[in-house]
């Protein structure tokens, strides 16, 4: 048994524990360690998508206890692919941030780095309570990282998201205990197998600790009731944090389907099916309101706030659609909408900087500084948001609707995806027309454009372009991965039969 | 016991939820404080009430089962980090919005 897949969450621990003991390190130093973390946690999420890409499933055993008991460590194609978009996400930010907004507070490389090994282990752990206690770490990384910076409106959206992120914690335990009462165990792998063959008594107790378990993910991905939290907290963290957290929703839609599909997906009469019977109208709200938002909001850090959320609708619609082919092409949309959320976050704070008064607002008529150069810029992020050809944008929707158009309530994702897009079209011209669309002269720029912030968002383009140029082997990977998904029985045999057979060590 | 045990786990909650619900960040916070007090009872009973029965293998012949008190330690501490966070927030932004509501906001100021 090779100990790499331990990695992923030990290397960005340990990198932020010397961080934050030794914080007498020059910001040179400090930045150094978090760029090169974050660049090992590439190299890894590569390596974890190539070795997941040959098939089946690669396991770790924590301190060599057998499945059951002790904590395990599984990697399917899905993890893998989480951690290469969180870990490529995060290099961007982390480059970004030691332009601009790092020196703004006090330990924000450790923090930076507490939150990926909190996200890392979520992605990668077998374990019900194990799940909670990575969530807790991302989470108080992330209450830490949303007040870096200061001021009057990061306190306070600072508070509701630490208070309903606490509510849900609760939830999360009482959802655990409850499964744990009723299975006598917490290996997800375990707990699937124990829940198909529960007896019929059971059923309710099971299926309640299932919605209150939506409940939690819900907070987190931001779903129709518990959505309120996110435009307030988005918009009034900083530009590098702001486009971290667009993997944050993930993380949470990442835990829907894992945990619906695996613990309660399997046996002969899935439970899933009852969850998903309230998940699907909610997503679809949750899309259009997204939809209303992004017409409505007075900033663009807002409105990417909203883009999120919409983000997050069509994609837990999409989950609960039946069908290998839809789950890939939503498996598509997620890395697209990541990539392209964050996108918009940084360039918020680039447009922002160039302008003398009024930051991102629209409401507010200063000119921009730069005007071809972010003009173009945000044309192209526009472009690949709204979803028109030719960036990842217009595949992942294209296939996401081709996949769906044959499923029940298919006609209604086409009617929220292609509302929600065209509100997004006005939207964005709306914003780009005001700030770009000028019939005034050009002036000289008062500050100085940062080209390497402004390469970095360039990159990230890029990569949205090259999603979409090399998205054939991508979409063989992810209709590999939904096939994955679909099969709990294997997953739950590679855990609890590993030992046995004498795969390990 | 499994009586008592439920109406206090209920109680509990219920005044947690009550405070919970309240708006100034005061209550809230000790209502998030009696909320987790009930869940991690809660957590703790789901390895079944059980008297004289220590979790040790051997000493007595029906043992309690170990793992829900190990769980219920580690929501301990994550919610006591998590308290001592949240009360420090509150200040922090009871300072700098000049008031102790939950939406930083005194909907009386305008009053004269």
């Amino acid at each position: 048994m090779s100990h790499w897949l331990i990695l992923p969450v030990l290397l960005p621990l340990l990198c932020g524990a010397l961080l934050i003991t030794w914080y007498q390190a020059s910001m040179n130093v400090q930045r150094l360690l978090s760029i090169l973390s974050c660049l090992g946690l590439t190299l890894l999420g590569i390596y974890a998508v190539a070795q997941s890409g040959q098939g089946g499933y690669t396991l770790y055993y924590l301190g060599n206890w057998e499945a059951p008991y002790g904590i395990t460590l599984v990697l399917d194609r899905l993890s893998a692919l989480m951690l290469l978009v969180t870990a490529g996400l995060s290099l961007c930010c982390v480059l970004y941030a030691c332009r601009t907004a790092d020196r703004r507070g006090a330990h924000f490389h450790p923090l930076f780095q507490f939150q990926l090994a909190g996200i890392n282990g979520a992605f990668l752990t077998g374990d019900m309570f194990n799940l909670f206690v990575f969530f807790e770490i991302l989470l108080i990384a992330s209450y830490a990282l949303l007040l870096h910076g200061g001021g009057r409106a990061r306190s306070r959206a600072g508070l509701h998201y630490v208070i309903i992120n606490l509510v849900g914690s609760a939830l999360f335990i009482l959802a655990v205990g409850t499964l744990y009462g009723l299975t006598g165990t917490l290996n997800m792998a375990d707990m699937a197998r124990i829940i198909a063959e529960s007896p019929e008594e059971k059923q309710p107790l099971i299926t309640s600790a299932g919605l209150l378990l939506l409940v939690v993910f819900g907070i987190k991905a931001a779903v129709l009731p518990l959505l309120f939290w996110l435009p307030r907290a988005y918009s009034a963290a900083t530009a590098p944090v702001a486009a971290l957290f667009a993997i944050m929703t993930k993380v949470g839609i990442y835990a829907i389907i894992r945990v619906f599909l695996l613990v309660f997906g399997a046996g002969d009469d899935p439970i899933f099916p009852w969850v998903w019977v309230w998940l699907w109208p909610l997503a679809l709200v949750t899309l259009v309101l997204g939809g209303i938002g992004v017409l409505g909001s007075a900033s663009l850090r807002t409105m990417t706030a909203y883009l999120v959320i919409i983000s997050v609708g069509v994609l837990l619609a999409a989950i609960t659609l039946p069908g290998e082919e839809t789950l890939a092409a939503t498996l598509f949309y997620l890395i697209h909408s990541t990539i392209l959320a964050a996108v918009f976050f940084l360039i918020a704070d680039l447009v922002g900087r160039q302008r003398e008064e009024g930051y991102d607002r629209f409401y507010i008529t200063s000119p921009v500084g730069y005007r071809w150069l972010l003009g173009g810029l945000f044309f192209i992020a526009a472009i690949g948001m709204v979803g028109l050809p030719p960036f990842s944008g217009f595949i992942s929707k294209a296939w996401l609707l081709q996949s769906a158009a044959g499923a029940p309530g298919g006609v209604l994702l086409w009617g929220g995806m292609i509302g929600a897009s065209f509100l997004v079209l006005m939207a964005v011209s709306r914003a780009g027309s005001g700030w770009f669309w000028k019939p005034e002269p050009i002036a000289a720029p008062l500050w100085p454009l940062d080209k390497v912030c402004f390469s970095i968002v360039a990159v990230m383009l890029a990569l949205s372009l090259s999603l979409a140029i090399w998205a054939n082997p991508v979409m063989g990977y992810l209709l590999d991965a939904a096939a994955q998904l679909r099969d709990p029985n294997g997953y739950i045999e590679a855990v609890l039969g590993g030992l046995s057979a004498g795969g390990v060590l | 016991m499994e009586l008592l045990y439920s109406i206090t786990l209920g109680i509990l909650t219920a005044c947690g939820v009550y405070l919970l619900l309240r708006a100034r960040t005061f209550s809230v916070i000790l209502g998030l404080t009696l909320l987790s007090h009930a869940v991690n009872l809660f957590l703790f009973s789901m390895g079944r009430l059980r008297t004289d029965s220590p979790a040790l293998i051997g000493v007595v012949s029906e043992h309690a089962d170990p793992l829900p008190q190990a769980l219920v330690l580690t929501a301990i501490v994550i919610g006591f980090a998590m308290t001592a966070f949240t009360v420090v927030l509150a200040l922090k932004a009871a300072v700098e919005l000049r008031n102790d509501h939950v939406d930083g906001e005194n909907p009386d100021e305008d009053r004269p």
